[in-house]
């Protein structure tokens, strides 16, 4: 499997993500600058990772979806190369529209820092298939902008199609029915705002991250 | 050219931080304030030469996220 991982001024999970994806693929992921107006050929699955690009400037994701690099990850996603945005990778891919929705500020404009008791809604995406259906995981979450927003018409539509993948057991942060991670109609492109790849080893207090990245290896 | 363009959530969008500025006026006790909508201002200096399609195209590419915000944009008056 090859990777690579989208580097932004700002990012902060880059590395874990990283480690990550070479824990279970055995390669290296190319860490690939903002700035670069091409990936590596023969790509697997692209990582926007977690962090505060730009400095959330303007938006959380906002400049970061207009920079260089996005429109050969927008050309790859439609290629159908796997697109795995989490949290601040999340915001970018609704930013760039290839996601639904918006992330809004949290309804208790708290900054949430915990360990988020998810449902696995969807265990027949590329990337969920080594879960189980309505498996219960415990994932870290650690954003102040994770409040999924889209109009009821979206909302539905997503529900009806399979397409939300993770939801909050309980509310965390308003975000609408509860939604902690969507894919895209094709179903390579997923979007979530708790970080799996805080969750792949003992040491992080739980390895339930870990069936999300194998998932891809298949 | 000073262009104005003030970016704000759409009806039925739930705004934290205006419901949070309204409490915090409320415990100021000021009294009658129904609603606060917090929103962005920002200025462009530009040529007189940009087009005002031009920056609402600025608006729909970066300045609003279109999903959640509306934008309105103030031009200065035309001199005459």
């Amino acid at each position: 499997m090859q990777s690579a991982v989208i580097v932004f001024p700002g990012s902060n999970c880059d590395r874990d993500m990283a480690v990550a994806l070479e824990t279970v693929s055995g390669n290296k992921p190319h860490m690939v600058w903002h700035g670069d107006s091409e990936l590596p050929s023969g790509l697997d699955i692209i990582a926007i990772p977690g962090g505060f690009s730009y400095g959330d400037y303007l938006r959380s994701g906002a400049m970061a979806s207009r920079s260089s690099i996005i429109k050969p990850v927008i050309e790859a996603a439609n290629r159908g190369v796997k697109i795995l945005g989490v949290c601040n990778g999340f915001q970018i891919l609704t930013e760039t529209g290839l996601l639904p929705g918006a992330l809004m500020r949290n309804s208790n404009i708290n900054f949430v820092c915990k360990d988020a008791e998810l449902e696995v809604t969807n265990n027949t995406t590329v990337f969920t298939s080594r879960y189980a259906k309505n498996e219960s995981i415990s994932i870290p979450v650690a954003h102040h902008d994770g409040n999924f927003f889209a109009d009821s018409e979206t909302l539905d539509r997503l529900e009806n199609e399979g397409r939300v993948v993770f939801r909050y057991r309980s509310d965390i942060n308003g975000s609408s029915r509860n939604i902690a991670g969507i894919i895209n109609e094709a179903g390579n492109v997923l979007g979530m705002m708790p970080h799996p790849e805080r969750a792949i080893d003992a040491k992080h207090g739980g390895t339930d991250g870990l069936a999300l990245f194998e998932s891809l290896l298949n | 050219m000073k262009v104005r363009i003030f970016v704000t959530l759409k009806d039925g969008v739930l705004d934290p931080q205006g419901k949070a500025i309204h409490h915090a006026l409320e415990s100021l006790d000021f009294k009658g304030v129904n609603d606060v909508r917090a929103g962005k201002l920002i200025e462009l200096d530009v040529d007189p030469s940009v087009t005002r399609e031009e920056i609402d195209k600025m608006c729909d590419k970066l300045l609003a996220n279109t999903v959640i915000e509306n934008y309105q944009i103030e031009l200065p008056e035309t001199a005459s």
